[in-house]
This record gives structure tokens, sequence and C-alpha cells, in this order.
């Protein structure tokens, strides 16, 4: 797929429909390659793609949509959806923009790798539904799905839903993905047990910000927990009532407006499971308004933002079946 | 040197326990490993290093520095510190234990930081050789010897045996505390050493070199045109910085009690848009001048206030954790590129 996506970035750069390429840069090993742009054919050398090219890179584009000239980006399904989000939010021009859509089987996490044992990464080779991970001490061969991302595992859709012209099949949106099943079992879980998960999980936080930083709903100029002058401004988890804080205001703050593109969890370096505050988020919303994504088609108004009659009423007390309509 | 059977591990950490904390790497979960407090029943992890580094020990991310209570017109300042326990932390990694130094020269100096000064006093470094370093480790080109570590004693692993050998007069009497341990020959740990440099000399950063850095002008690497492509998508997190053992920035803020002050300090990242804010704005207003200003701290600043020593380990944690993958050992190879 590589050497096709560089064939077309020369092309458009050559007759003259983008100036610029957003995609991947080569990294060390194989699975470390770096969200980069490409002013030239020339740096297209560089260009690489392949299963470890997990980052969205839909955020880049509010920057790089305010430069003269066009950017081609390639996006996978799930950025697709962020793309569309984002322009929902009037944070990217359109105009300036041409995007590649990829069709998409799910990347590896390095991260499950480690998991499983391999440590002293020479080299990953994917043959099929195999993956070969050469390796310091022998290699290791694994089922592809078994080493995907938490994201992938459950992927709700392999659709490309914001493109300008898109290399492969474009996919179908996979209302079975089981991505809720999580949540449901949190959801199952005792007051006290479930308050014991999230303490555990959240207490890892080293306020890094890596998820808000990623997240391509977090587009805020300037966040108010960077802000001194908002009084709640935050350098550290200074004590566990802060860490709870933080991951729960931002998905409140992103609630209606994630698409669950998953990259807080992947980039998160204590491997907290963010994803599942979001989702939560997401089922209720569901349950409450009907099924609703965010960015499966941009302009759409998310149930949070309109009110209609029909809409029920989660009081205080919010028993679920009683509620759902 | 001395030595212990690797079955009586438990034996060596419950003797070390019955007079002080011990703090040892363990595993957590899937997700790697972390320090935690050794009690009955803890397991040591194996792992080539943790998530974490070994800093929070002596400069943790969070600490008191004094509180104010405010009763009318009177401010009575309160002194939050508190007596160290005595402490050890056993398997700390050669890099690990080598950013102690460089933490060191900046907490010891005059004037000294008398939080971390008292937590270095009552800690006592056991590190352990790496029997299999990873992909990620680069300590080599820092000059630190993962078959060799330092710290106040010094141990290797080999199926059988754990072999000790202390390096300064804390780790001496520490050792000497402990009558469990055997005597062994000062050679006695020789191959396990020996089979690691045979790993060292695989490992795929091993060419890695920072002293190009050295032959170029201060100021030629701090106007070299690649800062611009190396930061444009860095997002701007404070994770490389975080994980790093050797960053060692912090904020100082004051927390409104409601009847007084909390002052704390914390970790800072100069990574982050208000890193250094002054009264005036900030001194450093893009992302390239905040990531320039990480690695010129590491490679050229430090090492030109500190007799040639880089600011760097080598620990390989901003590799792994850099949610964009871009760190230090990219800039290193595109800055003498």
């Amino acid at each position: 797929m590589q050497e096709v996506m560089v064939k077309r970035a020369s092309e458009l750069m050559a007759d003259g429909t983008v100036v610029r390429v957003l995609g991947w840069k080569k990294g060390e090993f194989a699975y470390d390659p770096t969200p980069a742009v490409f002013n030239s054919a020339d740096e297209l050398s560089e260009f690489v793609y392949n299963d470890f090219c997990a980052s969205n890179l839909s955020k880049y584009l509010i920057a790089l949509s305010k430069k003269e000239g066009s950017t081609l980006v390639f996006l996978k399904p799930c950025d697709s959806y962020s793309f569309n989000q984002l322009l929902t939010e009037h944070r990217i021009d359109r105009e300036r923009v041409y995007i590649i859509g990829l069709e998409c089987s799910g990347k590896i996490d390095e991260a499950k790798l480690r998991e499983a044992g391999c440590e002293g990464i020479l080299g990953v080779k994917t043959e099929g539904e195999n993956v070969t991970v050469e390796t310091l001490y022998g290699d290791k061969t694994f089922k592809k799905a078994d080493c995907l991302g938490e994201r992938c595992v459950t992927c709700k859709s392999r659709k490309v839903v914001a493109y300008d012209e898109i290399i492969g099949e474009n996919g179908e949106v996979n209302s079975e993905c089981g991505r809720f099943d999580m949540v449901a079992e949190i959801e199952a879980m005792t007051p006290d047990e479930r308050f014991e998960f999230w303490r555990n999980e959240l207490s890892r936080c080293i306020r890094c910000n890596a998820c808000r930083n990623i997240c391509p709903a977090c587009s805020c100029e300037k966040c108010v927990f960077d802000n001194p002058n908002s009084g709640i401004a935050q350098k550290a988890a200074a004590d566990t009532f802060e860490e709870n804080m933080f991951h729960i205001i931002r998905a409140f703050h992103v609630a209606g407006r994630c698409t669950d593109c998953g990259e807080c969890s992947r980039v998160c370096p204590q491997h907290i499971p963010l994803h599942l505050l979001n989702r939560k988020f997401i089922k209720d919303m569901n349950e409450c308004y009907g099924e609703y994504q965010a960015g499966a088609e941009a302009g759409s108004r998310a149930p949070l933002v309109s009110f209609t009659q029909e809409d029920c009423e989660p009081s205080v007390v919010y028993e679920r079946e009683a509620s759902k309509k | 040197m001395k030595k212990i059977s690797v079955d009586k591990m438990n034996e060596l950490f419950a003797a070390i326990a019955a007079s002080r904390s011990l703090y040892m790497p363990v595993d957590d979960g899937k997700k790697g490993a972390k320090y935690d407090k050794w009690s009955e029943g803890t397991e040591y992890s194996k792992a080539a290093n943790t998530s974490r580094s070994a800093k929070d020990f002596f400069f943790p991310q969070v600490e008191d520095m004094a509180s104010f209570n405010v009763k009318g017109k009177e401010i009575e300042v309160i002194d939050t510190r508190e007596e160290c326990e005595d402490f050890v932390v056993f398997g700390v990694r050669a890099c690990d234990a080598k950013s102690f130094d460089i933490l060191d020269t900046v907490y010891l100096a005059d004037p000294v930081d008398s939080y971390y000064a008292s937590r270095r006093e009552h800690g006592v470094i056991m590190t352990m050789a790496c029997n299999k370093p990873t992909d990620t480790c680069f300590c080599g080109t820092f000059g630190i010897d993962a078959a060799d570590p330092k710290g106040d004693v010094s141990c290797w692993m080999s199926d059988s045996e754990l072999f000790l050998s202390a390096n300064t007069e804390k780790g001496k009497a520490l050792l000497d505390s402990i009558s469990i341990l055997e005597d062994a020959d000062d050679n006695a740990a020789d191959d396990v050493k020996a089979s690691i440099k045979t790993v060292l000399d695989k490992l795929p950063l091993k060419d890695v070199s920072a002293d190009g850095m050295k032959e170029k002008s201060l100021m030629e690497v701090f106007n070299s045109d690649k800062w611009a492509e190396l930061s444009e998508s860095c997002l701007g997190c404070g994770t490389c910085t975080f994980v790093c053992p050797t960053c060692q920035c912090y904020d100082i803020r004051d927390y409104d009690t409601g009847h007084g002050v909390m002052r704390y300090r914390c970790w800072d990242s100069c990574m982050y848009s208000d890193f250094t804010l002054c009264a005036h704005g900030n001194t450093r207003t893009t992302q390239l001048q905040r990531f320039r200003q990480r690695f010129m701290h590491k490679l050229v600043y430090y090492p030109e206030n500190n007799g040639g020593v880089f600011g760097c380990v080598g620990c390989g944690r901003c590799l792994r954790s850099c949610p964009i993958s871009m760190n230090i050992v990219k800039v290193m190879k595109t800055l003498e590129g």
C-alpha cells in the first residue's frame, strides 16, 4: 500500500492539487513511525506506511489547513470520523484538505507485543494473518488479530466517511463490534466495585496530558487546566481527587463530540483505559436519545445540543430501562 | 563480594525489610513494572525496567513544602517537612542509578535542596545488572555499563545465585548487617557480566553517539533548521519529561486551603505552554522553542555546565512512551546528520 500512497502523493504534488503531504515518517524501528509533513516529492523517500501507523492525523489539520495551499492527508476509517467532527466544529477548512482514505484491517499495538513477552525487538514482519517479531532473544510468531490495539479489536467501522479518493476497498460500519461490552461490565459492578476499579486505574495517572493533547475533540486554544487565571490550573496529580476529576471533566467536555477513535488509551504511558469513560457517555446517549455516532457525517447535530420534545429525561434518579424509549 | 542462592532471595528481602522499608520493581499486571514496597509475598520483577523512573524516590512528582495559616493579620508559617524514613531501593538499573548523579549535581549543589538531600541521605541504592537489555536501551551511548551498574550496592543475578558487591560505606554497612550472605570471590559475577556484554554488543542502538553534539558550537545547534521538522508533530504533552529519570524541573504553586495556603512543588515540563511563565508572559511561545529547550538542556547546556556529562542516561523510556514516537535518539541522529 505504501508504494501506491507515495505514487499518488507525488502525482498530487506534481499537478498542484496539494503543496504538502501529511503522513508518517519511518523511525528507528519497525514500530515507531512519526507523523510528519512532507513538503516536496524528494522528502517522500522517508514516507512509510505499515501496521504501526496508528496515529490519527486529523488533529494536525487544524494548524495545517490555516497554511497557504492544500494539504494531502491519509485517513484511516476511524481518523475520518474525527475529521468530520472537526469539520462540524469549524476547526478545519475543508477546501484546503485533500483526503485519501485508506482501507484498514487494524493496527498492531506495540504494547501488546511487549505484554506477550517481546523485548529486544529487532524487526516485525507481517505475512498474511501472521506477525513474526524478531527479537534479541529469539523470534515469536503471533496471529495479527491477537496483536491489534484495543480499539481495533472492537472496531466500530471500517468505513472511511470523508474522502476525495480511497486506496483499497471502503469497508462497512460494524454495529456488532462489542465496543460497549466492557462498559456494560463496569455498569454491572456495585458502586463500590466501580469506584475501586476507577481508583485503581486513575491512580496511575502522571498527568502528562498525552490523552488530552492527542484528542481530536480537545482542540481548545487554551485548556482551562493550563490557564493560571482559571483558578483550577494543574500541573500534577496533586491528590487523588484531582486525578479522578481531570479525566471525568475531560470526558464530560468531549461527550457528544468524541468519535471513539481510541487515541487517548493508545497513547497513555500508564495504560489507563480512558476510552471506557467516553464509551460510557456514548452508550448512555445512544440509550437515551437513539443511536448517534459523532463524525459519521459532517454537520450533524449531537443529541446533547439538539432538543426535541421526544427527548427522555434522564433525571437525577436515572432508571436505565424505564427511561429507555 | 557476597552471594546468596536465588532460592533464598526472599530471605534476603526479609532481612533488609526488617530494619527499613524496601522497594523494588514488581510486575504491574500486564502493564509493565512499577516500584512497590516489599512485603512477604511480593515478587521481584525481572522486567527490563519500570515504566516510571526511580527518580520519584528522591524527587517525587508532588511534595508539600510549607503551609501558611492566616489568622487575622497574623501569618503562621508551618514547616511541613518530616524526617524521611530509612529505605532501600533494590533492582535499580544502571541507567537509573546514573540518573541520581545527574539529579545530585542540580539538587545537592549550593544552595542544597534539603527535601531532596534528606531522601538521598536516608536511601540506599542496590542496583541490578541488566540480564535482558532491550531494543530501546542505549545507556552505552553515555558511557554507562549495564553489566556493571553502580549505586551503593551492585548486584548480578545468574540462574542460581545473586552476587552483591558494596561500592560505598552505606552499601557496605547494609551488606555487613545481613548475616545470611556468604562470601564469594571478587570475580564470581564475571560469567554473568560476560553474557550481558554479548547482548549489549547486539543492541540495535549500540552505535548511537552523542559526541557529535560536542563538536558543534552551542549556537550552531540552537540555530539548526532541523528543529522545525523534528518538533513539527510534537503534541506538547509532558510524557517524555515525566517518564524521564533526569528531567528535574519543577513548579511551585500555592493551594488556597480556605484558611491559608499550602505551598507545594510538582514536576513541570518544558513542553508545556505555561512552563516558566513570567509576569511579562512566556519566554518560549512556540512548540519548536519548547521542544528545542528540552533537548538543548540534555545534550548541550547540561554538558557545558557539568564537564561534558550528558543529561540523558539512555534508559529508553521516552522511546517507548512518546505518543508520536519522537525521541532523543531521533533528535541526536537528525542533528548530527
